[in-house]
């Protein structure tokens, strides 16, 4: 018996050195998967900050003594693989909790595969609803603003327009969906004199601008409503710009502040969209200028909101666990639940409720400035004011 | 009035960048019959190259002849592929070649992100032809218009190199009839070389030219690659007429159908493709191929069951298999189960392909159709585990039964878009009637019951079945079906004269493999615990073709091996390396050099080389070759 425990031993310990991310038997392991080799332009940033939040947290002293160590796979944007991933995480490197994702399938994939496995998953940026609602279950949690949240940000700013005929460009899957349908509930809940008179829906990275700007036109709407991002966004507003069709209609938009989709349109940047979005130029806290400095010292570059993402997922893995005192995901639970921590935007704290986290995200302008788009105006919204009420939510929630 | 005369005209501008790169994609498949799955990435390369050449180099001058230096030098890249990956292989079986192109665009698509980085790069305007002209109150972009002028231009030039030059007269000849043209005596090589690099040219140049109106990303290739092919088809392959009229055809239907339809454009060319297939089987302008003179690499190693020897050896191979839960943890059983899955999909795509001769690139349909008729089962009838495993595939059989039904009354690579066609029918019905399968957000919560749930109990269940299907499948191979399938593939006109009910039997093939896949996506749902669109998409379509040539498309069972090395090599990679693609696209080009028969293919020819140069009477060759039956 005693030969044959030396032998295993030894074969882990071959196998166990042979491995990138070796750890010694004491650390505390977080598995992190993302779609690394599908979206690098959202993923580079969100990596860079999660390793800065790795890097603070031990040079404290790591969690309760205890090294944190961040083991992190790739999805290749495919809900089976991130699976595989976990799986991975989970069973061979022995994880204490997963974390990550920015797809909402693979988000829910992965939420599927925490609630079967009874593992504790930090889901770190997909915005569908149902992850913590619809499909909701009691070992994930949430940190980024959903989109209900976003949605109801920006109808605030949007229900004050005069504008009365609306139009929605939209990509053609769960995202776009329910942005347009929950942005659409609440206006009109606000303005029941608006009347939506046009919408499109260009699949997904394959938008053809050209006849979507001119359908969209011809129904002459008042305001319009974005929710496409990436090189679909690019392509729109080149078209709209090129066929003036945002000459004198109001544009809402969802997530274009963010530098990631903000930057690339350079000086074709449409003036006066209102968006949800990071303007890392102008937001002025202590909290904020901490995180600025350190990143710009270590990687020479200004953070995306992926940055922000990544690196608050990872200060919020590292306070749950250090709450917990524990990596027994029940006990994590318990600790995560209500847990309020700091954050480079402000506290936050993961609601019991549905455990969706309260951090918020900035509303203002877009605006041309030396050659490139900035955010102007902007104002932060806390994510706990944006929530429906408590009797909604758990209606909205299966009963854990 | 005026609007829909600027929609039209938008239509146009979209149909004359979809029109180059399909032009190019057609003029290569009609000489060389290569169906050059990476022409998608030389239009992304054409336009990471012109998007750098034309932030260095200024004014009218330096934009104009950067698009064109841009094409210029892609089509360059295009040669030294083609001379150095693509001549090696003409002669190795039908369809080889797009795995090795395959493997190019996957490298391709992990390198423009190492050179050019990450972001969406957005390149500038065309000089000259930034604003807009004013049409009764609507707004033409100028850019729209020169698109227009550009490509009839285009379509000109073609016309009167294909037509006036020998060159062309070549190019023609040998659409018809290469074989034919080799016996008379004109260099092949050479004639190929510079097909390649004008289809080559052509689609960088489209993909050069979208730089003032798209973002340059990495994932370019594939926005356009499926679009191209099936305009293509429609159009009918190697027609350049053909293309450009069913690259209109596509755009105006789009332009026009999302103000009825706002949703349509997700599947419209799909539609299209299969109507225009269904009514006229060779495309629009295309004309029926020659009947092919085989080559006879089929039959050359003629199959044989396995001898009792063999069979030991695989009865052996399987049982050390089955003992892999003695020794392996719960990660490693369960990437053993998703390998297990694959086999089962990989030989039944094998079984239509290399018995029937029928190549689908639709075939994930019949998988995801198995996953998500154990969803529906499971989650709306709440049936047990075991019911819904057997019951589940029948969803596959049935889509196999309704699309194969169609798509057997084609053949060749416009039977292989039928099928994609309605892969992408089914896909996007999974993708957009979300109440009922939940669209891209799947359906979740389809854990094994408790039998099956542990990591070695299910690997049991996927390894047993996995089995059992290659033994039924190989039994099918060497029954009378069997050979009235391979006679099906070898010769129709043949195989008809001697009484066989060619479309019957091929139908049956289809069936029995999209059943067959169904059984695996049923397994995978379990094995996963949730169903996505996913399952039924492109990607996957493809993977199977390629676990197919890879283990050797001339086998009877060299998808088995296909599937292990790909999926295991696959997984293995993604987890340790986020440049995967790179990698992966690097091995198969190598195994597509190396193995051009695939590996079982290739190990095959080895072991009877050795048995021919084996002094006669040796026991191998002594034996009568089908005396196992």
């Amino acid at each position: 018996m005693r030969a044959r425990n030396y032998f295993i031993g030894a074969a882990f310990a071959l196998l166990a050195g042979g491995m990138a991310h070796s750890a010694l038997a004491q650390d505390i392991k977080i598995g992190e998967i993302n779609s690394y080799s599908l979206l690098p332009a959202f993923t580079e940033p969100y990596r860079k900050g999660w390793q800065l939040a790795v890097e603070e947290i031990n040079a404290a002293g790591g969690i309760n003594g205890k090294k944190l160590v961040v083991v992190s796979k790739d999805d290749g944007g495919k809900p089976a693989d991130a699976q595989t991933a976990a799986n991975e995480l989970v069973s061979s490197e022995g994880v204490a909790m997963l974390a990550g994702t920015f797809l909402s399938n693979i988000g829910l994939a992965v939420s599927d595969f925490a609630n079967q496995k009874k593992v504790f998953f930090l889901a770190a940026e997909p915005l569908t609803d149902a992850i913590t609602w619809s499909k909701g279950n009691k070992y994930t949690f949430r940190l980024r603003p959903s989109n209900y949240m976003q949605a109801a940000m920006l109808v605030e700013a949007a229900s004050k327009l005069p504008a009365k005929r609306w139009a929605t460009i939209a990509p053609n899957y769960e995202y776009g969906q329910s942005a347009v349908a929950v942005f659409k509930k609440l206006m009109s809940e606000k303005r029941p004199d608006i009347q939506w008179v046009d919408e499109q829906w260009p699949p997904q990275g394959k938008i053809d601008a050209g006849p979507v700007v001119q359908a969209v036109a011809a129904a002459n709407p008042e305001a319009i409503l974005n929710v496409t991002f990436g090189a679909d966004l690019v392509k729109l507003v080149r078209e709209g710009n090129t066929r003036g069709l945002f000459k004198g209609r109001e544009v809402v938009s969802f997530l274009t502040g963010e530098p990631e989709y903000l930057d690339p349109l350079k000086d074709e940047t449409p003036e006066g969209w209102i968006v949800t979005g990071y303007p890392w130029y102008s937001i002025k806290t202590p909290e904020h200028d901490a995180f600025l400095k350190a990143y710009q010292a270590k990687y020479n570059d200004y953070p995306r909101l992926g940055s922000i993402v990544g690196y608050q997922t990872i200060k919020s893995a590292a306070a749950i666990l250090a709450k917990a005192g524990s990596t027994d995901p029940e006990k994590l639970i318990a600790a995560a639940e209500g847990l309020s921590m700091p954050s480079p935007f402000g506290e936050i704290t993961f609601r019991k409720i549905d455990h969706q986290s309260t951090l918020g995200a900035f509303v203002g302008k877009t605006v041309l400035k030396d050659g490139k788009g900035v955010m102007v105006d902007s104002s932060y919204k806390k994510g706990a004011d944006y929530l429906p009420s408590d009797a909604e939510v758990a209606k909205l929630r299966p009963k854990d | 009035m005026a609007f829909y005369v600027v929609q039209f005209l938008t239509g146009l501008a979209s149909a004359a960048s979809l029109f180059l790169v399909a032009s190019g994609l057609s003029i290569i498949f009609g000489v060389t019959r290569i169906v050059n799955f990476a022409h998608g990435a030389f239009y992304m390369i054409g336009a990471y190259i012109a998007f750098t050449l034309t932030e260095r180099l200024s004014g009218a001058f330096g934009f104009w002849g950067s698009i064109v230096l841009a094409a210029l030098a892609v089509a360059l890249i295009g040669v030294i592929v083609e001379m150095v990956l693509l001549r090696r292989i003409y002669h190795a079986p039908e369809l080889f070649q797009l795995l090795a192109t395959f493997g190019l665009t996957l490298m391709v698509e992990d390198l423009v992100v190492l050179i050019w980085g990450p972001d969406d790069l957005v390149g500038r305007r065309a000089p000259g032809f930034k604003g807009a002209i004013d049409f009764f109150g609507q707004n033409i972009p100028s850019y729209d218009l020169f698109l227009i002028v550009l490509g009839p231009v285009v379509l000109g030039i073609l016309w009167l190199l294909f037509q006036r030059t020998r060159w062309g007269v070549l190019v023609r000849a040998a659409t018809q009839d290469r074989d034919m043209v080799a016996a008379l005596g004109v260099n092949q090589k050479w004639l190929f070389t510079s097909v390649f690099a004008v289809g080559v040219f052509l689609a960088a140049l489209g993909g050069a030219l979208q730089i003032p109106r798209d973002a340059v990303h990495h994932a370019m290739d594939l926005r356009i690659i499926v679009e191209v092919f099936v305009v293509v088809v429609i159009g009918g392959l190697g027609s350049i007429v053909g293309a450009f009229v069913a690259a209109v055809l596509v755009s105006e239907l789009n332009a026009f159908g999302i103000l009825i339809f706002p949703k349509i454009s997700i599947i419209l060319v799909f539609l299209v493709m299969a109507v225009v297939l269904i009514v006229r089987p060779w495309g629009l302008f295309g004309k029926p191929e020659a009947a092919a003179r085989k080559t006879p690499g089929l039959t050359v190693n003629p199959w044989r069951p396995l001898t009792s020897n063999e069979r030991l050896a695989s009865l052996a191979a399987l049982v050390i298999a089955a003992m892999l839960p003695l020794f392996a943890g719960n990660y490693a059983l369960t990437v053993g189960s998703e390998i297990a899955i694959f086999v089962i999909f990989a030989v039944s795509l094998h079984f239509l392909m290399s018995v029937g001769g029928l190549a689908s690139f639709g075939h994930a349909a019949y998988f995801g159709l198995g996953a998500y008729g154990i969803a529906f089962l499971a989650k709306m009838a709440g049936l047990p585990m075991i019911v819904c495993l057997l019951l589940g595939p029948l969803l596959g059989c049935l889509g196999a039964a309704v699309f194969g039904f169609f798509a057997v009354q084609l053949s060749g690579v416009y039977f292989a878009m039928l099928t994609l066609a309605f892969a992408q029918i089914v896909w996007s019905i999974a993708f957009q009637w979300v109440s009922v399968t939940g669209g891209d957000n799947g359906i979740l919560g389809l854990w094994p019951s408790s039998w099956a749930a542990s990591p070695s109990h299910f690997y049991w269940l996927a390894l047993g079945v996995a089995a059992l299907v290659m033994i039924a499948l190989r039994a099918m191979v060497f029954s009378p079906f069997g050979y009235a399938l391979r006679a099906t593939r070898d010769s129709l006109l043949r195989s008809e004269a001697i009484g066989i009910d060619a479309k019957r039997i091929q139908w049956t093939a289809f069936v029995i493999a999209g059943t067959t896949a169904g059984i695996g996506g049923a397994l995978f749902a379990y094995l996963k615990g949730s169903v996505f669109p996913d399952n039924l998409g492109i990607s996957l379509s493809v993977d199977a073709l390629v676990m197919v040539l890879l283990g050797g498309v001339e086998t009877v069972s060299g998808a088995v091996i296909g599937a292990i090395v790909y999926k295991a090599l696959n997984i293995w990679l993604v987890s340790q390396t986020d440049l995967s693609k790179l990698v992966l696209g690097g091995f198969i080009m190598l195994i597509v050099v190396v193995f051009p028969k695939g590996i079982v293919g290739m190990l095959e020819m080895l072991a009877q080389r050795r048995r021919k140069s084996s002094p006669p009477g040796s026991p191998l060759l002594a034996k009568p070759i089908e005396s196992a039956e």
